[in-house]
Order: C-alpha cells, then structure tokens, then sequence
C-alpha cells in the first residue's frame, strides 16, 4: 500500500509547503506572538506525519532518513545545552541572557530582541520536531511486523 | 464551581485508569486525568476581564519597557501557562511510550485485557 | 462565566462517553472531542500559547492512539472486572473527591488568583519585570525560556528519554532502526 490516493497526494502537495511554513514563522516569532518552540516544533513535525500518511513511509524516508532524524535531535538538545553554557562562560551563570544584556539589547517588539530566546527557541523546535517524527515513524515501521506474525 | 468541575473531570479519568481492564481503556484514564491537570492549572491564574500575557505597542509607557499599570493589573498569571506548555508535549511523549507498550504486549499475547495477560502469565 | 460551565459540561460528557463506550475507536474520537474542548477553554482563559499547543498535539496524539486501535482484532471489550473490586474501587474514589471538594472550598474564588493578593508573589515579578529584564514581548516565552530555563532543560530531557524508551520497545524486529543503513 504507497499512500493514499491522487486526490490526497496532490492536495497534501501543495499544502505541506504552507504547514512548514507556518511552522518556522510560529517557531520564530515566537517571542513576540503566541507560539514558540514546542508549538512551531509540533507543527513541522505534523507537516511531516501528513507526508507520511498521503505518500506512503517510503517517500517520507527517503526526504528524512532515520539516522539523520536523529541526528538532528541531538544537535537540537546540544545546541539548548551550548547556550546554556555560554551564558555561564560569557555572562557569568548557567542560563543567563548574555546576549540581552551583554552585546545585543535591540528594541523591544522588533524581530531581533531578547537575545538568546528566539535562538533556544530554534534549538527546542528542532528538537522537538524531529523527536516527534521519530516516534510516529518508529511507530509506522511496527506495522508490517505485526500483520506478518499474524498470519502465520 | 468550575473548579469542582474540573476535578470531577480527573476523578473520571482515575475511575476509568482504575476499573476497566482493556489496556488501551487505561492509557485513555491517564490523558483524561492530564487534561483535567492541565485545565486546573491555568485555571488558577485566570483573572475575570484578564488580557493574555503578551505584551503589544500600547502596553509600553516610558523608556526602558516599563509597563503600563493597566497591564499590570489585568494580565493573567503567565507561570501556570509556561508549566503546561511543557507538561502538553511531556504527555504526547510518555503516550507514545505507553502505546508502544500496550502494541508490544498486544503481539506478545494477542489480546489488550490485563486479567488474561496475568493468567497467561501464569 | 456561562461559557466555561458550557465547555466544562462538553468535556466531562466526552470523557463520560470515552470511558463508558465498548468500542475502542469510538473512545479514542471522543478523547478527540475532550482535547479539542480543552483548547477551546484554554482560549477563553486567556492562554493562547496553550490552545494552539494543546490543538496540534491533539492531532499528532490521536494518530498514535488511532495506530493502535486499527488492525487489531479485539477492539471490543468484554465484560467489566470482578464486582467485589469494581465496587471497593468505586467507594474509594466517592470518598477521594469528596476530600478533594473540601481541599477546593479553601482556595481563592475563581478569577481571583492568588498572585495578585499575595505580595511578593514570583508571578509579580513576572509580570512587571519580564519585558524589561529580557525583552521578549510574550511573556511566557520569557518565562519558559530565560526565567525558568531548567524546566525546559528537564522538559528535553524527559522527552529525550520517553523516544528512547519507545525506539529501545519496539525495536526487536527491526534491529538495524539507529544504525548507518550501511553497516
């Protein structure tokens, strides 16, 4: 069974590109609007679950292999931790917001503020997008397995 | 009132985690009991004619981001909000790896009711 | 007001109708109908961060409780359990949310909440120092992120863990899941 049928490909086609989208604006401006790096992570990852259920695992698998996905994952956790770290080393504690209020204050309401947050924010939306993925894809590949112990 | 609803809602989701034997009837109990959680907690920080906790141009008075006492006075309590953000996507996490217990106990023996599990158990 | 006893109602319906149905689909619809309630709620609450959380996860969370339903050949349950535990069980709960309506009676009113009263409570200071000391107009966001920075960094353990967990159960047919495919 590849997916589901052509209506549902070419529909799903053009709507991925909206849904990821959306995504990354939620993850990005996050600090400004409702949203943020859970929310925006959990949408990306559902963009890739709709690719899955239209097309089939294979397509999905191809575009994501696993290995990369979790690859991924732990470059989202390391990448939380590293600012975490740099604010010990460069502003003087652990999680503090060097970047606010050390080098780069900006202006309140505009895109590049806050300091570190919309960059935690990036960390802990790739993190959880791929971790999601990864638990609905691990779930997918079960199937096959089961229907052919049934069988037999 | 609303907060006796509320626990209504999680004494439900403890009666279905406790009474019924289908696996997946449990896992169902556990989120109901999550959602009831949840709705409690950002219930206590709701304040009546309160604004949401994100601040727009107007809510700006002075330099250096001082706000107005108006927001101050009417915006809702943002911790409780910033605790459930996290406990939402921790509960998809651990429903994942509840389900994937109860599909692994499913092929290992071929039904979902925990009575018969511990009598094939022996 | 009425329209939070209106979702409430919803809500504690569904949760009636998801406990008590004998087909497992039609429960897992119905935690559907409870989790896209909840969001609706979290709206009117004032918590829009949480309802667009709360909608996506709900779709993500019922495909996997869809994937276990589908192709399983017992989704109808049989009968309940013994009936000397059922009702031992029952009691025990009548008598836990009767203790539990007490417990309520002695917290503030709802909509009323208890920073505002409180002085020097940690959300005042949230409130009011929260775009200035960090400059993140959501103030969640600077919470989450810049206040309370270790409880995300606990979060993304706890998730990190429950993968693994879930990977490390299903894995035994498909060994080569976490492998280079090459090897």
């Amino acid at each position: 069974m590849k997916g589901m049928t052509i209506i549902v490909k070419i529909i799903s086609g053009w709507v991925k590109v909206l849904i990821f989208l959306f995504g990354i604006y939620i993850i990005l401006f996050g600090h400004l609007t409702p949203g943020g790096g859970f929310a925006g992570g959990v949408i990306l990852a559902s963009c890739y679950v709709l690719l899955m259920l239209a097309f089939g695992r294979e397509f999905v698998e191809e575009n994501l292999p696993l290995p990369l996905a979790s690859k991924l994952d732990c470059v989202g956790a390391l990448a939380f931790a590293v600012i975490a770290i740099l604010g010990l080393v460069l502003g003087g504690s652990f999680f503090i917001n060097f970047l606010y209020q050390k080098y780069l204050p900006g202006e309140a309401l505009n895109l590049i503020s806050a300091g570190t947050i919309p960059l935690s924010n990036l960390a802990i939306g790739l993190k959880v997008a791929t971790s999601l993925f990864l638990v609905i894809l691990v779930l997918s590949m079960f199937r096959p397995d089961m229907s052919g112990d049934k069988k037999e | 009132m609303p907060y006796a609803l509320c626990f209504l809602l999680f004494v439900i989701g403890l009666y279905c985690a406790v009474v019924k034997k289908n696996m997946v009837k449990i896992v169902i109990g556990i989120m109901v009991m999550e959602y009831a959680v949840n709705l409690f907690l950002i219930m206590l920080g709701y304040r009546f004619g309160g604004k949401a906790p994100i601040v727009v141009e107007e809510d700006i008075v002075g330099a250096g981001g001082q706000l107005s006492s108006l927001f101050i006075n009417s915006s809702v309590d943002p911790l409780p909000q910033a605790l459930v953000l996290t406990a939402i996507v921790i509960s998809l996490g651990s429903l994942a790896l509840m389900i994937s217990i109860c599909i692994r106990t499913y092929e290992r023996y071929g039904t979902f009711d925990i009575t018969e599990i511990r009598r094939l158990k022996g | 007001m009425a329209i939070f006893y209106i979702l409430l109602l919803f809500i504690i319906t569904a949760a009636i109708i998801a406990v008590e149905t004998k087909n497992l689909l039609s429960a897992v619809i119905c935690v559907g109908a409870i989790g896209f309630g909840a969001s609706l709620m979290f709206l009117f609450l004032r918590a829009p961060d949480i309802a667009i959380t709360q909608i996506v996860v709900e779709v993500l969370g019922l495909i996997i409780l869809i994937r276990v339903c589908i192709s399983r050949e017992l989704t109808f349950i049989s009968g309940p359990r013994e009936f000397f535990a059922v009702v031992v069980s029952v009691v025990i709960i009548f008598a836990i949310f009767l203790a539990g309506i007490k417990v309520l009676e002695t917290l503030p009113a709802f909509g009323t909440p208890i920073f505002a009263e409180v002085p020097d409570a940690a959300s005042q200071t949230y409130v009011e120092e929260g775009l200035r000391k960090t400059g993140a107009a959501n103030l969640v966001a600077s919470v989450i992120l810049d206040f309370r920075a270790y409880d995300t960094l606990g979060e993304a353990t706890v998730l990190f863990t429950a993968i693994i967990g879930a990977t490390v159960i299903l894995r035994k047919k498909t060994k080569k899941l976490l492998e280079e495919p090459d090897v």
